[in-house]
């Protein structure tokens, strides 16, 4: 399968991508990985005249950590997120998520900027990205602007995201002494896409919660966070019952618009949610 | 418009002007005439294209020939030496690690790299390694046990 044809491009660095954006206006692709957009391209569901590779531009696979910031740059792969010590020491929930993304060769391939902005309703990282309140960093050729986890994911395969923007590098809070965190997925038994997939990041005095970040990916439109898990787990100790009870309020926002497929049903969701709220729980405290 | 693409592959260099579209497969298969690399699904689930991008096993049917400017590139062909298999290709000869042997080039490509960043994997590494592979034949298990035998003799 062929895509349709394109003009290639190959930017060496962020303005280069930036104005080749402006000058294709509304009618250019960029190329990260590639491993959502070339199936795409392959189905002719995408039939961009200009297809812009970012994934060579110096600089933008870096991750680093700056005072109590992790920063990790919008064209890092995922298998080199998975990998970094520094990401399993200082954000372990980030870590397990793309350590469970498809398998090894997409992994090697597709970056996390790509599937921020792609906004697949099944992909690991939102679900990490929301438990984390992390910073989107975005830049077009006004500048640069910084959109939270919070305000990103806002449909479907749609971010906050505008016309000639990149994510140039998405900022993560350190894990500190006192937090846990996890990643933990059911995943499609073919696509390995997540069913459902829950993140958790949780702040501890001792036994004690003292502070709850629980986000869902797979269960609805879009990725989200659960308060009605995140308020019963605050001030608790985490004892298993705690933890149980405190499990059985996900996926019980009637707003959410639940997906449902010939796989999983809404209630099967519904129910996959508080078994691995529970479980993310436990593997975050080590339990 | 066709571009220019400077591209190492199984150490010979190869300097050509391609149709961006093309899918690196394609070019490794029809342009190369390199025909070890299979296509399977088309659709990046099968790993039946899966040859090494600077060392990592990557699926050469969701790449496009445009974007590997300047890289390198390992396939199946590239792996024995002077006439001597690679001790995974041998360990799936040894150990019936094939059948029909579709699926054979693109899991000796995804084993490289594992045993290249994990020399001596348990056997559930092996098939976490794997899980971008699919064999329609074995069921896995001489896979494995190929895998396996390939690591005891690199490690000899
Ligand atoms: C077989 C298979 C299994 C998979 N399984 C999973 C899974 O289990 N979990 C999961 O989460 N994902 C999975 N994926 C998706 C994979 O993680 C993709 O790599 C990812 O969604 C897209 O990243 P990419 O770098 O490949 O982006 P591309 O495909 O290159 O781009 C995707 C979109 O994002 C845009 N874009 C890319 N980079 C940027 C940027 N820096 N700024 C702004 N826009 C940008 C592109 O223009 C395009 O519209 C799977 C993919 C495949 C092929
Ligand atoms: S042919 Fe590339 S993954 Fe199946
Ligand atoms: S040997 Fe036939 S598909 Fe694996």
């Amino acid at each position: 399968m062929f895509p349709a044809p394109f003009e290639y491009h190959r930017a060496n660095s962020l303005e280069e991508a930036l104005e080749l954006l402006a000058r294709f206006e509304g009618d250019a692709k960029l190329l990260a990985g590639g491993h959502s957009l070339i199936p795409t391209m392959k189905l002719r569901l995408n039939t961009p005249a200009h297809v812009i590779d970012i994934r060579n531009i110096p600089g933008f696979a870096e991750i680093r950590r700056s005072g109590d910031q992790l920063i990790i740059g919008g064209g890092t792969p995922h298998a080199a997120i998975e990998k970094s010590a520094e990401v399993q020491r200082s954000a372990s929930a980030l870590a397990h998520a793309a350590a469970v993304i498809g398998d090894p060769q997409v992994r090697n391939m597709g970056t996390i900027g790509g599937s921020l902005a792609h906004a697949e309703p099944a992909a690991d990282y939102p679900a990490a990205v929301l438990a984390y309140d992390a910073q989107i960093v975005a830049v077009s050729a006004e500048g640069e602007r910084t959109i939270p986890a919070g305000e990103f994911f806002v449909d479907l395969f749609t971010t906050a995201l505008e016309e000639g923007e990149i994510i140039k590098e998405i900022r993560f809070p350190v894990d500190g002494d006192t937090v846990r965190s996890a990643y933990l997925k059911f995943p499609h038994p073919a696509s390995r896409f997540a069913v459902v997939g829950c993140a958790v990041r949780l702040t501890m005095d001792g036994n004690t919660c003292t502070d709850a970040r629980v986000a869902f990916t797979g269960v609805a439109a879009t990725a989200f966070r659960d308060e009605g898990v995140e308020q019963d787990l605050i001030g608790k100790t985490l004892d298993d019952a705690a933890i149980k009870a405190a499990a059985q309020q996900a996926a019980e926002n009637d707003e959410l618009e639940f997906m449902e497929d010939h796989f999983a049903s809404e209630a099967y969701r519904k129910h996959l949610a508080k078994v691995y709220a529970e479980r993310a729980i436990c593997t975050a405290l080590g339990r | 418009m066709e571009v220019p693409i400077k591209v190492t592959v199984n150490g010979v260099l190869y300097e050509r002007e391609v149709e961006p579209r093309l899918l690196l497969v394609n070019f490794l298969r029809d342009v190369l005439d390199l025909t070890g690399t299979h296509v399977g699904c088309d659709t990046s689930s099968c790993g039946a294209c899966t040859v090494l991008l600077n060392g990592k096993a990557v699926k050469s049917c969701t790449i496009f020939a445009a974007q590997v400017d300047g890289a390198e590139i390992t396939t199946i062909e590239g792996l024995a030496r002077n006439g001597e298999l690679h001790p995974l290709q041998e360990g799936f000869w040894q150990e019936h690690g094939l059948q029909c042997g579709f699926c054979t080039p693109g899991m000796i490509m995804a084993a490289y790299q594992l045993l290249d960043e994990n020399p001596n994997p348990s056997e559930a590494e092996i098939r976490h390694a794997l899980e971008g592979n699919y064999c329609r034949c074995t069921g896995y298990h001489n896979i494995v046990k190929s895998v396996q035998y390939a690591a005891k003799k690199l490690n000899a």
